[in-house]
């Protein structure tokens, strides 16, 4: 399998996140083989490939959904091994799951501070601690100015707001947290074009605050907009890695359908 | 082409939608949010005008006595139907649990004890479908909630060996039961500390915010790295407990422990919460709708005795009641759907 050209040189950087040597099965399936990327600060990286070939599965053992069966993960440097979802946060990894992972029955306070909530006092375990709901609130509403997202209520479930909105929530609650990988699974897939448009603005915004972003996406304009990097997976394995340009699409293009000659 | 972008369509009547439209979907959404409480007081208003003997005291009292135990129970069945479960052996471990504080009281006559002793009963029956259902990976808690039935109330039957009922209570007991101060059965205080303790713990603890995470979402509050399966746990230890107090209740009040306590009393709870306005599919309903569904039985049973309406009627019309509030919550997720596509329609 010839790599496309290594854009490796560019950045003289570590890398914040290293996958090496990935590997994960689901009974008969090798969803994963020997997969290795590297994810630097203040970059866009751009994780293609056809449906099935292992982007999903990947970024699911990165956030800690799924357990790696080989293979490992260093943060800085640092081989770090993530149980679960919490653990992926608590290093500082935010995932923005395809299906957003929004609760239609909170607020986007409440969906905001899930699972870290805000609370006291710190002595009593976590779950009878008292929740702090002003300061979520004021907290949350200042990000969601802060990013110029608009939202028709802040205190009625998200239930009631836009497919656009709703991404714009899952997005703006992965910066607040986010301190060093940010991965979005398809962030785009269900918007129009200008809903589209305003994630698109905060997933540059989420990089320009120095996050390493994960992108996957099948819109091939938005990771020539965007991504300073390519990473293109096929059938479990890393068939390709460059920096995607006007120029070089429809390469992306064969290497993730494999029509490559 | 595999990654052509797909031309995304506009929507096409933005403005097309009067505002007035908007409007009336939020007045139509509050309606049914207040609904279940409107149509208790059209009730208590019309019963009133069709029988005298509704409004009097003693009836009232009559009826808060008789629907504590309801909303004691329903209470704890809330929480469990907030995490999209359903809790079928509370009226069975209910009957259980005054079997055993009546045998504890046959050692001891010791109030404290016989009430300690009923709550423990409670607590372990609905541990035992917390941590089954979650660590046994039942797919539903209907199974393992209607196998704790039957052996709960196997169980009572075994330990009260052929008696119906076992006289006597320590006075304690007695007082929660069937006392009144100031001619307010004691049942009703009961009801409101239970009421807002279980408030408390739903709504200020930071436990309250995960199960309606859990209920809202269940994949998404693994995925944001909540305990899902104790928090699971938690809320059936709770609706046990539930339980536990609602035997002390009826066990004050009849002065006596029966293992056929309880009957059909899970019907009655998961009725009360649903009318009242709690949605079934999880996620969504709070200690109000437990209280007012259980009121709306408990008036609409008593109504239908004091106008000579015969049993089975009663149970036609909560029936038929039951099918509403379920219609009323397929209507409440029709209409947010419907706002959703307005607000993408507005967005720009």
């Amino acid at each position: 399998m010839t790599a496309a050209a290594s854009a490796s040189t560019v950045l003289s950087a570590s890398p914040v996140l290293a996958v090496n040597n990935a590997e994960k099965r689901f009974g008969a399936v090798h969803a994963l083989k020997g997969v290795s990327l590297e994810a630097y600060r203040g970059e866009v990286l751009a994780l293609l490939g056809d449906n099935g070939a292992g982007k999903s599965t990947l970024v699911k053992c990165i956030s800690g959904v799924h357990g790696l069966d080989g293979g490992e993960i260093l943060l800085d440097g640092q081989r770090t091994a993530i149980h679960n979802p919490a653990a992926a946060r608590g290093a500082g990894i935010e995932t923005v799951y395809q299906d957003l992972a929004l609760f239609d029955n909170l607020t986007p306070a409440q969906n905001f501070y899930c699972g870290r909530e805000l609370s006291f006092p710190s002595w009593l375990p976590r779950g009878m601690r008292l929740l702090r709901r002003r300061a979520m609130d004021r907290e949350a509403a200042a990000v969601i100015d802060r990013l110029k997202v608009r939202l028709p209520r802040f205190d009625a479930p998200v239930a009631l707001m836009s497919g656009g909105q709703r991404q714009a929530i899952a997005v703006a609650r992965a910066t607040v947290f986010a301190r060093k990988v940010v991965m979005l699974d398809e962030p785009t897939a269900a918007l129009g074009l200008r809903e589209a448009r305003k994630v698109l603005d905060l997933i540059a915004q989420l990089r320009d605050e120095g996050n390493a972003v994960i992108l996957i996406t099948h819109n091939m304009e938005h990771v020539v907009e965007l991504a300073d990097r390519a990473v293109v997976l096929r059938q479990g394995r890393k068939v390709g890695e460059l920096r995607p340009s006007k120029a070089n699409q429809h390469e992306l293009v064969s290497l993730i359908v494999g029509a490559e000659t | 082409m595999l990654v052509k972008q797909r031309p995304d369509a506009e929507p096409a009547e933005v403005r097309t939608r009067p505002l007035a439209d908007g409007a009336a979907l939020g007045v139509a959404l509050k309606l049914l949010g207040i609904g279940p409480l409107l149509i208790l007081i059209l009730l208590v208003v019309g019963i009133s005008l069709a029988t005298p003997n509704f409004l009097k005291p003693v009836n009232l009292g009559n009826i808060l006595a008789q629907t504590a135990v309801i909303a004691i129970v329903a209470i704890g069945q809330h929480l469990v139907i907030l995490t999209r479960g359903i809790d079928l052996s509370v009226g069975a471990n209910l009957a259980l649990a005054t079997v055993i504080g009546g045998l504890v009281y046959r050692l001891a006559d010791s109030g404290p004890l016989v009430m300690a002793a009923m709550l423990v009963a409670g607590g372990l029956v609905g541990a035992v479908n917390g941590i089954v259902y979650v660590f046994g990976r039942l797919p539903h808690p209907f199974i393992i909630t209607l196998a704790t039935l039957s052996i709960a109330r196997g169980l009572a039957l075994e330990l009260a060996v052929g008696h119906t009922t076992m006289r006597g209570m320590p006075i304690e007991i007695a007082f929660f039961g069937g006392g009144s101060t100031l001619g307010i059965p004691n049942s009703f205080f009961v009801v409101f500390g239970v009421a807002a303790l279980v408030l408390l713990m739903a709504r200020a603890m930071v436990w309250g915010r995960w199960i309606y995470a859990v209920g809202g979402k269940p994949e998404a509050a693994v995925q944001m790295g909540i305990p899902v399966k104790w928090v699971l746990v938690s809320v059936y230890v709770i609706s046990g407990l539930c339980a536990g107090v609602g035997a002390i209740v009826l066990a004050g009040r009849t002065e006596a422990a029966s293992p056929l306590y309880g009957n059909l009393l899970e019907l009655d709870t998961i009725a009360a919460v649903i009318i009242g306005g709690a949605s079934f599919l999880g996620g969504r309903g709070h200690i109000g709708h437990a209280l007012v569904g259980a009121v709306m039985i408990g008036v609409i049973r008593n109504a239908l005795n004091l106008l000579n309406v015969d049993v089975f009627f009663q149970m036609i019309a909560i029936g038929a009641i039951i099918v509403l509030a379920v219609e009323a919550d397929v209507l409440r997720n029709h209409l947010e759907a419907r706002v959703r596509v307005m607000q993408s329609g507005r967005a720009s």
